[in-house]
């Protein structure tokens, strides 16, 4: 190993005394946001991130840039125009072939590059599979601060950026600051800030940079890629909405009412970890602590006590049903709608009224 | 591998809002059980063996012993005052350095496994850090390892990527982080527990890691501080509880999906693009 003590910034020295920023990262500005468009499409969370950055910059006086990695000259260009249109004032680009995929000696290499040359005080990226896999590498490259999966950020009154996120199992939120190395970076998880207004035919300046890396290179190869769409599995972390089943459901028959339920509403179904135990489902329909996180807009959980690991799998759904017999379950304390009741009764109710609207509205339509 | 406090029995202080970690009692980071299962079960394919590293107080022993009982081969503790208070950036550091340690006694490790993230910091940033440091090729949220062949120093692998899958191929040595769900950690034999129950653990602190730069340690090495911790204000508003009473199921029913239409109006439209598709 290469550590010797010979590196500098370490004088940023107790951690809580907060002074002054050494003379070379103070030419550090602007907020900068990891734009995702590895298959074409651009990830929603970078469209929410550069709302937020927009937020950001403005509070700190400084531009608002996007990051666009990929081999695709076109696609990069019109994504570059939706940064702008999302509140981007310009947009760094690097595209070269070897970028097709995502992998993370490439990308590593591109951002690190970018931000030595133009010098970002923060940036941000997704909590997503990419942006947690990339934020790790680039913060340990440059040795810099790293703030995952927030949940809230800010400007404190002394300019720095303030991240908040939930920790030990969301039982607590603390807020973290990187004082003394830049850039201040953070991960924010998809659907937690709030999609900006898109202003159409608003447009910036673009920068492109070379990556400087040849496929033989990189040691790791991508033989593969499988979308989702094409393969039939479990969507949980994507799905717009779920309906999950519990324990109180008493029995893997009835556990098929979830099913019919998710069926008529185009929805992915799911449980609480003793299903799988039980055999009722496999494990990728797990939802919670140690299975899927989920933020659909409509939640559905029947039969679920709502245990803390099941909670903060769900907790950012826009909105969680929940259906229990014990009017105590703490499912109650973080549902937005209860209703005590025997879901192995309810469930089928429900998925008739549903069926009814929407074959009456599809009708009349 | 890290010892966490059992998040299910955490609970926060209602006045003076720090965790009351008193009587918590602590386990092995379930997402670790992927990784460790998973690193047996290509050591008794190919040979070789498993040693599990934590970095942690002395007590994170009893996480250690654990996972001998479930047959890992050997288990290494860093231990030091020096490494108190160290973020992501700090962490991957020290452990780093036991790693390089590590290699030196026990010989090179081909594979690093860590669990995809723990539950008490979720940042799932060290397994990277590591990578990054010990110049590693890095496999993050691996749901398969498809084909290993140590002779060549290839690997191939599922990685779990944004909308779909990511077939991998790399060479060998890896840092490989496990996605949840893909094994269950097995129960160990009575030989295990024998073993386990009289193993030595090797603790080493900063000096026999051979970590020397302590302004890379800890509090002193993070680039993070954490400012303020707080507990998250409970929704001011229960669940808006339907009244049940009185109603047939059917009407029941019908209140739930009103109440759903009335509180998310968009839903209607989306249901109602969705039906109109089928």
């Amino acid at each position: 190993m290469s550590e010797a003590p010979k590196q500098a910034p370490a004088q940023a020295g107790r951690a809580n005394t907060k002074k002054e920023l050494p003379e070379h990262l103070k030419a550090y500005k602007h907020v900068w946001v990891v734009i995702e468009c590895e298959h074409g499409a651009v990830h929603p969370v970078s469209f929410e991130l550069l709302g937020e950055g927009r937020k950001l910059a403005d509070k700190r006086g400084v531009q608002l840039a996007g990051v666009i990695m990929g081999n695709d000259k076109d696609v990069i260009a019109a994504v570059a125009n939706e940064c702008f249109e999302y509140g981007a004032n310009l947009v760094y680009t690097v595209t070269d072939p070897v970028l097709n995929h995502y992998r993370n000696e490439a990308y590593t290499k591109a951002m690190t590059d970018l931000v030595k040359t133009y010098q970002p005080e923060i940036l941000l990226l997704g909590a997503t599979t990419l942006g947690r896999d990339l934020a790790g590498s680039v913060a340990t490259t440059l040795l810099t601060g790293l703030t995952a999966d927030c949940t809230e950020l800010a400007i404190d009154d002394e300019g720095s950026l303030a991240a908040t996120r939930p920790t030990f199992g969301g039982s607590l939120l603390c807020t973290i600051l990187t004082l003394n190395y830049r850039p201040q970076m953070a991960t924010v998880r998809p659907r937690v800030l709030s999609m900006p207004t898109r202003q159409s035919g608003r447009r910036g300046c673009i920068v492109e940079h070379p990556l400087g890396l040849l496929e033989n290179d990189i040691v790791t190869k991508v033989l593969q890629f499988v979308a989702d769409r094409e393969s039939n599995k479990a969507q949980l972390a994507y799905a717009d909405i779920v309906v999950a089943g519990g324990l109180g459901l008493r029995s893997a028959e009835n556990f098929q009412l979830v099913k019919a339920l998710a069926e008529v509403l185009g929805a992915e179904y799911g449980g609480s970890r003793p299903l799988v135990q039980k055999g009722w489902m496999t494990s990728d329909r797990q939802i919670g602590q140690t299975g899927k996180t989920i933020r659909p807009k409509l939640y559905i959980a029947a039969g679920i006590s709502g245990a803390i690991q099941h909670r903060v799998g769900v907790e950012s759904a826009d909105m969680i049903v929940a259906i229990n017999t014990d009017p105590n379950a703490p499912i109650f304390d973080f549902a937005h709608i209860g209703i005590v009741a025997d879901a192995i009764r309810l469930l089928p109710a429900i998925t008739e009224a549903f069926r009814k609207h929407l074959s009456v509205n599809r009708l009349a339509g | 591998m890290k010892q966490v406090p059992d998040s299910a029995q955490i609970r926060v202080h209602p006045v003076t809002n720090t965790i009351m970690r008193q009587g918590v009692p602590t386990i092995i980071n379930p997402y670790d059980l992927f990784a460790l299962e998973e690193a047996m079960r290509w050591r008794d394919r190919f040979g070789g063996e498993v040693t599990v590293l934590t970095m942690g107080p002395q007590m994170a022993e009893d996480s250690l012993r654990k996972a001998l009982t479930f047959g890992a081969d050997r288990a290494v503790l860093l231990t030091d005052r020096f490494f108190a208070g160290s973020d992501t950036l700090a962490t991957s550091f020290a452990l780093a350095g036991a790693l390089a340690k590590i290699e030196q006694e026990f010989g090179k490790p081909l594979m690093i496994f860590t669990g995809k993230q723990t539950i008490d910091g979720d940042t799932a940033q060290v397994g990277p850090g590591i990578a990054k440091r010990l110049k590693l090729n890095q496999l993050t949220y691996v749901a398969r390892i498809v084909d290993l062949a140590p002779e060549e120093d290839r690997i191939t692998v599922e990685r779990r990527a944004e909308g779909g899958v990511q077939i991998l191929s790399t060479r060998l040595p890896v840092l490989i982080t496990m996605l949840e769900g893909v094994n269950e950690i097995r129960r160990g034999t009575l030989d295990d527990a024998y073993r386990a129950a009289r193993a030595k653990i090797v603790t080493w602190n900063a000096a026999d890691a051979g970590i020397t730069d302590l302004t890379k340690c800890g509090l002193r090495g993070s680039p993070t501080i954490v400012k303020k911790v707080y507990a998250p204000s409970a929704r001011a508003e229960k669940a808006h509880q339907i009244a049940t009473a009185d109603l047939t199921i059917e009407a029941l029913a019908e209140t739930v999906m009103d109440e759903i239409f009335k509180r998310q109006p968009s839903l209607e439209g989306d249901l109602m693009r969705f039906s109109a598709g089928q």
